[in-house]
């Protein structure tokens, strides 16, 4: 009896809990590198760029708590503020719908089961897996606009130079064409979305006599909405965050046409050291972001179609 | 008929479609190269030359040895190798834990973990600045790489997909004769996992090579430079003139990843897939 029990309990020692408690240790235990570096890097930074947003702090010495003066100073004094507010709402607005829109478009071509239609998905792949880096200095290259090739070729079809990343008229709508080179993962997204389709939908559309215009229509565009939403998320926080291409070509300019909010925020950090205003500055970027996140998903009853199996 | 014959002309619309897109999509790449080979005054002409007299092979040498990309690969290379050794561990180490445990919170957690790769970096940045200046790493390369040791959002949500298609009976044998969990992760389930460890390192690799916005806030010491702000410290160095050199170092710290991506088509496209239809 004795011995029963004395095997036992040194054969479980390590299970003297029970059962539960000890899977829900182990549980724990698995992710507790992320939980600490989501406490690290996560939220802990997120509570803290609103603490600091509510002081003047240069890193050098302790932050001193100045109330709303940072808020206040970036709605009522800051120019900067609004023209980099207008410049990535423009951004945002102008770069979204293209770059969901012709990543789509890219994905109908592509799905086509046509010959050598895997070298064209490599193609079109290619471009998005450059450094950012080379991606703006390739571009700036090509947009150069005495001797650049973009403007030989408008040349060429007799249409007029265009100053592209020179003019403050240009500059924005060039760096959002930019931008659509490096379209390759939303399309895969798109590609893989409409492989999910099921053949059976465009089957009996097909039996019922609706054309190919219909079925893109009736059956391909409702659903793909799950994945136009998901992609459409997405690119809107990524828009929004849009940095290095205005920082590497332009620097913000010309006449400030492409200071984005984050490289306002960047040089407000590590150029004047002003980290409270640049912590207020990043507060609000957040919550914009938020806010056109929530928006969406608001509006997904509306239009996002969910088929139920 | 009629349909056989509507076919062949999407077919053939299709086909002009992409081969104009592709050009397109490809010519910069040709350009850069073609840029990279040529001499100052061809670099100058107008209208420009489409490809180089005489390729200026040299100019790789000069553009290389103008800023001390041999230091900068390296750098780049560590960091890489840290990067992805960390995000390797902890995603499947924390994906584990997510996938084959219950444990009161899990699945607000797990929620809480998928809306974190929502949370701009850009908001985070100043508030991580002032975390690793207390610490002293400005300059160093833990910020680039300490980080990714507490998993990445996106791979540990890659790799808890993944846990979740093998069966989970595998383990029970090992259990019954007394190995910890931890064992069986480790000699059991990561062999399992190597083609979706695969993809994370293609993709943590490709992360770091590329990231420009974190190494030029913690890093400012030339001799700790990676290979992208070293291509961007040429654009401040040099006038117009130097167009080839710029494009030489383009090429060549593009090729890694280009290389990268080549030979690993499928799991990136396994991947981005999985980032958007499963989320």
């Amino acid at each position: 009896m004795n011995w029963i029990d004395g095997g036992d309990t040194a054969r479980v020692t390590p299970r003297r809990l029970p059962l539960k408690t000890r899977e829900a240790v182990w549980g724990f235990a698995f992710i507790l590198p992320w939980l600490l570096g989501f406490v690290l890097f996560s939220l802990g930074p997120i509570v803290g760029v609103f603490y600091f947003s509510l002081t003047e702090y240069s890193v050098f010495d302790v932050p001193r708590w100045v109330g709303l003066a940072n808020y206040a100073r970036m709605l009522r004094e800051d120019e900067l503020f609004w023209q980099s507010s207008y410049n990535t709402l423009y951004y945002v607005a102008l770069r979204v719908p293209l770059h969901v829109g012709l990543g789509f478009l890219l994905a109908l071509l592509l799905h086509r089961n046509l010959r050598g239609i895997g070298w064209f998905r490599t193609a079109f792949y290619l471009p998005a897996v450059m450094p950012i880096v080379a991606t703006a200095v390739i571009w700036m290259w090509l947009f150069q606009p005495n001797v650049g090739v973009v403007n030989y070729l408008l040349e060429l079809l007799g249409l007029p130079k265009i100053l592209w990343l020179t003019s403050d008229l240009w500059a924005k709508p060039a760096i959002v064409l930019i931008s659509l080179w490096h379209v390759g993962p939303i399309m895969v997204i798109f590609l893989a979305g409409l492989n999910d389709i099921p053949d059976h939908l465009y089957e009996a559309a097909s039996i019922d006599g609706a054309g190919r215009f219909r079925r893109l229509l009736y059956i391909t565009i409702p659903m793909m909405t799950p994945v136009l939403f998901f992609n459409l998320i997405m690119d809107v926080i990524n828009s929004f965050q849009v940095f290095a291409f205005a920082f590497i070509m332009t620097q913000g300019g010309p006449l400030n046409s492409t200071l984005f909010t984050a490289l306002y925020i960047y040089q407000n950090a590590f150029q004047y050291f002003e980290m409270g205003y640049a912590s207020a500055l990043s507060v609000v970027l957040f919550l914009v972001i938020l806010g056109f996140t929530v928006i969406i998903v608001k509006s997904q009853a509306r239009w996002v179609h969910y088929e139920r199996l | 008929m009629v349909r056989f014959g509507q076919g062949r002309w999407l077919d053939a619309a299709t086909y002009v479609l992409l081969t104009v897109g592709a050009v397109a999509f490809l010519f910069p790449f040709f350009w850069m190269v073609a840029t990279s080979l040529k001499s100052l005054p061809e670099i100058a002409a107008y209208p420009p030359t489409w490809l180089p007299g005489r390729p200026q092979v040299g100019n790789y040498v000069d553009a290389l040895t103008h800023q001390p990309f041999g230091l900068f690969f390296r750098n780049s290379l560590i960091v890489a190798a840290g990067t992805i050794l960390g995000d390797l561990l902890a995603a499947s180490l924390v994906a584990y834990g997510f996938a084959r445990f219950r444990f009161p919170g899990r699945d607000v957690l797990f929620v809480i973990l998928l809306s974190t790769m929502m949370v701009p970096f850009v908001v985070r940045l100043v508030p991580l600045f002032v975390i690793f200046q207390k610490l002293g790493w400005v300059n160093t390369f833990y910020p680039l790489i300490v980080p990714h040791w507490f998993g990445t959002p996106f791979f540990i949500f890659l790799m808890r997909q993944f846990f979740l298609t093998i069966p989970a009976e595998l383990a029970e044998s090992a259990r019954i004769d007394g190995a910890s969990e931890f064992a069986i992760w480790w000699r059991i389930m990561l062999p399992l996992t190597r083609p979706a460890l695969l993809v994370i390192a293609i993709f943590s690799f490709q992360y770091t090579w590329n990231d420009f916005l974190a190494p030029l806030i913690f890093l400012n010491d030339t001799s700790m430079k990676t290979v992208t702000l070293g291509l961007y410290s040429m654009i401040g160095f040099s006038g117009q003139e130097s167009w080839n050199w710029i494009m030489a170092a383009a090429t060549a710290i593009g090729l890694p990843v280009v290389v990268v991506f080549y030979l690993f088509q499928r799991q990136f496209i396994q991947g981005v897939t999985i980032s958007g239809v499963k989320g």
